[in-house]
């Protein structure tokens, strides 16, 4: 199917977030469409998804205007939609998820028919390589695991044009390799794509063409045989350094001291088992390791928001585990969630009080049981700039801002603040090239303050990038630490599970 | 790279890892049963006193002959069983057992047992009516059972529905109102009082639908909204009471459905009478908790309806309409909570009086909640609900040393106990009492 869209202008406010927008999409085509986090790329695939009304400009199909009254008419025009912050029913399995709003019914009385909606997860998911059970129920997921379902869900529908909001945000290299082979494959049966990314090694991979839009504004048009950085460049309006510069790292005395700590589920199933290891005051630690090998167990048993099993933590000296979570900030750890949306922010609150969230009952922003609104205001305004957060006001509900933007507030909120130890995961989960420079630097600058830092990340690039030693995790156990210098096929293997002596 | 990565870890046994073992419900188990050996065990009146147990009514199939025990000896019995359970619950703690619901009913009924032979001991003259107790329980729990199915239905979909007593209320007077008019002018009460039943629903929705305006399209906060509306009930019914229905005395009369005792199956012992000797509204409770439950978990309408409720805009990413769910459910709801106030009139044989539901509604509540928000467990938390109520009527013919003021107490303290205990944690729909704005 072609799509056009022709001069979409939306508003939220005085604020304009689509500036009379044109965008061609031919049939079979991949169509990459790149910007800064709030450029508006987001705004605009939900106006043709029908999830918002544009406020000037249509969007034809196959030349014909198609006037939406909501995502229901999309998908009846033949749209999919993969979106950056997923739609999926936390209590509902993976089949359920999938089957929703297009359920097949058997039998007399039309029940549910879960059979066939377990049978097409099954197969979409061979089809990917994504092992996803069926019946599990999403809310139990990490991320990772979500967005293969987000996937599977918009696949199921043989949808004509199919639109891809950061897929391959919190994928691993594997998964994102198959995924852009499926793309390929369905742009070669026809289907129309548009795609929307922040990892521009994927565009070279698949676009046949990009635009490129910046503050609402189409900026102009690349080939995907343009280099990573002319893409950059034309994003950010500027150039962009796309690798980290750091100096070797000065450790000193062990900050974060993890002994023998292991966890084990409500289901009595064991998710980290006899995990030590220590962290260094001015040295990054990466951990590798697909999602769901006990990552998310460890970094929420540090903060105290898992229950610890066994084993327990030290920071600087004073235990942390069995402590409550407010005791271990003020301790001095900084958290960046996996999830922003769920754990990272409060939605439907301020900008300026998300910033705060953790000091809201500290000086200099309260002061006995007031909270003083115009300090609070100041410092907010001084993280935006900082942090460059594309907002229209520091009074704006962080709902309303884009995803990159939303990932840019929990950052600044955990960077502000005197630390001892940062522990982040997927630090950059949904950055832009600009903003990932800008916070791998802060990172690196946080451990030449000499702070404790243990980053969690699928992107293998990433980890490497940052890390001073490697630990890689596999079925909730540390299967070795490594200098960052290992080689990738090293690594791979271990986070298969092989111990660092067979992989070497 | 050849290797293959691999999912997240699957189940293993937890071979080195010692888990903490939480020994609450054993020990919660213990002294309640310790208590109950002291009070009613010990207490219980010795020196041959006896208790008698009635199942039998007059007209069954065949008698079960009425059971005489001696008092004393069976309540300590029952007692120690009840710990002895409890031990049982220790022993599965200590060894990493899990132990099915089998363990906390056999419990409640052992204690239950045992606070009846307690107050049935050494009375010749009375006996403890068994199965009067459990029909007791069942029409008692009629009006909870769709008070609580009310609930279901709209929170399901992301409406909190505090106005399900004033759905009650309204329903419980249209239905007098209509039966008495129609009654009076065809001369038949017994089809007055059906047409009465087929008006009480309409009441209710009347309610859901003012709800699910201001709750839909006015954004306005639904428990605010749903209080208003049980003010405004109560107003309006006793404002008709007192001026249509006093000018007017047939247009309130006691009237009620006739009993429809289903043939061969009503004359069971015990299960008969509690079960098939009801009239119509009884009935269509079972239908309508069976097709709910059913119709809610396993249609394509229930999934779409709870995802409404849980994640309403992933909801309408899937082109489901949200609102229009919203408002569906809410009138839905409000009809059989309407259909349920019918149980204070015509079903009971009773004329209308001002603000009769008594607070039925609030309980009804309790009772969603306690029933994690299914129509199975509604009908499960009700009946409970329902034998409280029963027991307190039960205690009160027989005559006990318990105060009357405490034994009213008796359906509250087990709702508060039944939601703080055994609820434990459960999670109301994600997306209730937030508007949906697009
Ligand atoms: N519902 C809303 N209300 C107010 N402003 C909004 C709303 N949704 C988006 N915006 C604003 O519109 C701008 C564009 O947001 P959009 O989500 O389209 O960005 P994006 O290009 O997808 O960015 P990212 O790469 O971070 O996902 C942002 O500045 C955001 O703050
Ligand atoms: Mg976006």
């Amino acid at each position: 199917m072609r799509l056009e869209l022709r001069g979409i202008t939306k508003r939220f406010g005085t604020f304009t977030a689509n500036d009379a927008i044109d965008l061609v999409v031919e049939p079979g085509q991949v169509h990459a469409l790149l910007g800064e986090n709030g450029a508006g790329k987001s705004t605009l695939m939900n106006v043709l998804f029908g999830l918002y009304d544009a406020d000037e400009g249509e969007v034809l199909l196959d030349g014909e205007p198609a006037d939406f009254e909501g995502p229901g008419d999309a998908m009846a025009a033949g749209i999919g939609m993969v979106h950056q912050h997923f739609m999926l029913v936390p209590p509902f399995t993976v089949a359920e998820n999938v089957m929703l709003g297009h359920e097949e019914v058997r039998g007399p009385a039309k029940l549910l028919d879960l059979d066939a909606a377990r049978a097409k997860v099954k197969e979409i998911s061979e089809r990917f390589n994504f092992a996803v059970d069926p019946d599990a129920v999403v809310e139990d997921l990490p991320v990772g695991a979500q967005q293969r379902v987000e996937i599977i869900k918009a696949l199921s529908r043989d949808a004509e044009v199919l639109i891809l909001d950061e897929p391959t945000a919190v994928l691993t290299p594997q998964e994102t390799d198959e995924l852009l082979a499926i793309v390929k494959d369905l742009s070669k049966a026809g289907t129309s794509v548009v795609l929307i990314t922040h990892k521009l090694r994927e565009v070279q991979a698949v676009a046949d063409t990009i635009t490129v839009i910046r503050r609402g504004k189409v900026v102009g048009q690349a080939e995907p045989t343009a280099s990573q950085e002319e893409l950059a460049s034309l994003m950010v309006g500027r150039d962009v350094s796309m690798t980290v510069d750091k100096d070797a790292a000065k450790p000193g005395a062990v900050m974060l001291s993890v002994r023998d700590l292991s966890v084990v589920d409500e289901l009595g199933i064991p998710r980290l088992k006899h995990v030590s290891f220590n962290v260094k005051a001015g040295e990054i630690l990466a951990i590798a390791g697909v999602q769901g090998n006990g990552q998310t167990e460890l970094t929420e048993a540090l903060l105290g928001s898992q229950p610890v099993t066994s084993g327990d933590a030290l920071l600087d000296g004073e235990f942390i585990t069995g402590k409550p979570i407010k005791d271990v900030l003020m301790a001095g750890l900084g958290f960046v969630p996996e999830d922003r949306t769920e754990d990272g922010l409060v939605a439907s609150m301020t900008i300026a009080n998300n910033l705060i969230l953790d000091l809201h009952d500290q000086p200099p922003y309260a002061s006995g049981m007031a909270l003083k609104p115009s300090v609070i205001d100041e410092e907010a305004a001084k993280h935006v700039e900082q942090f460059d957060i594309r907002t229209t006001s520091t009074e704006a509900t962080a709902g309303s801002l884009s995803g990159g933007n939303q990932q840019k507030v929990v950052l600044a909120r955990e960077l502000s603040r005197p630390l001892k130890l940062l522990i982040a995961s997927n630090p950059t989960r949904g950055l832009d090239v600009g903003s990932i420079e800008f916070v791998h630097k802060r990172i690196i600058e946080e451990r030449d303050n000499g702070t404790a830092v243990l980053i969690v990340s699928s992107e293998l690039d990433e980890v490497v990038a940052l890390a001073d030693r490697i630990a890689v995790m596999y079925h909730g156990e540390i299967v070795g630490i490594v200098p960052p210098d290992t080689d990738r096929d090293t690594l791979g293997l271990m986070m298969a599970g092989a111990k660092q002596e067979e992989a070497a | 790279m050849t290797a293959t990565l691999t999912e997240a870890p699957q189940a293993q046994p937890a071979v080195d890892i010692e888990v903490a073992r939480s020994w609450r419900t054993p020990i919660i188990l213990g002294v309640v049963g310790l208590i109950a050996f002291v009070l009613f065990g010990l207490m219980t009146e010795g020196g041959g006193a006896t208790t008698t147990f009635v199942l039998s009514r007059p007209n069954d199939l065949f008698t079960i002959p009425a059971i005489t025990v001696p008092a004393q000896a069976t309540a300590i019995a029952l007692t120690v069983i009840a710990i002895a359970l409890a031990g049982v619950s220790a022993w599965g703690v200590q060894n990493r057992r899990k132990i099915g619901m089998w363990l906390p009913t056999v419990y409640g009924i052992a204690l239950v047992l045992a606070v009846l032979v307690w107050a049935g001991a050494g009375r010749t003259a009375t006996s403890i009516q068994l199965t009067g107790l459990l029909i007791g329980t069942v029409v008692l729990a009629t009006p909870l059972v769709f008070g609580s199915l009310a609930g279901t239905l709209c929170e399901r979909s992301g409406i909190v529905n505090i106005a399900i007593e004033g759905q009650l209320l309204a329903g419980a007077f249209l239905a007098a109102l209509v039966a008495g008019a129609v009654s009076s002018s065809t001369g038949s009460d017994s089809f007055g009082a059906y047409v009465g039943l087929v008006a009480a629903p309409i009441a209710g929705a009347l309610v859901g639908a003012a709800l699910s305006l201001f709750a839909v399209r006015y954004w306005v906060d639904q428990i605010v909204v749903g209080v208003v509306l049980n003010v405004l009930v109560v107003g309006l019914t006793s404002f008709f009471f007192g001026t249509l229905m006093r000018e007017n005395p047939e247009l309130n009369r006691a009237i009620g459905l006739p009993d429809l005792p289903i043939p061969v199956l009503s004359r069971i012992p015990v299960i008969g009478p509690v079960l098939f000797d009801q009239n119509m509204l009884v009935y269509l409770m079972y239908a309508i908790v069976i097709v709910l439950n059913i119709m809610l978990f396993k249609s394509r309408w229930g999934l779409r309806v709870r995802s409404v409720g849980e994640h309403p805009k992933a909801a309408d990413t899937v082109g489901i309409k949200v609102n229009r769910t919203r408002v569906r459910n809410t009138i839905l709801g409000g009809a059989v909570a309407g259909l349920g106030g019918a149980f204070f009139t015509v079903a009971s044989g009773l004329a209308f009086n001002k603000e009769m539901t008594g607070g039925k509604g609030y309980i009804a509540l309790a009772a969603m909640i306690l029933g994690r928000w299914s129509p199975k467990g509604a009908l499960a938390a009700a009946l409970l609900f329902g034998f409280a109520d029963s027991l307190r009527e039960q205690f009160g013919i027989i005559g006990t040393s318990i105060p009357s003021q405490f034994l009213a107490m008796l359906p509250y303290l087990a709702t508060i106990f039944a939601v703080a205990g055994l609820v434990g944690h459960v999670r109301p729909p994600a997306a209730e009492n937030i508007p949906y704005k697009k």
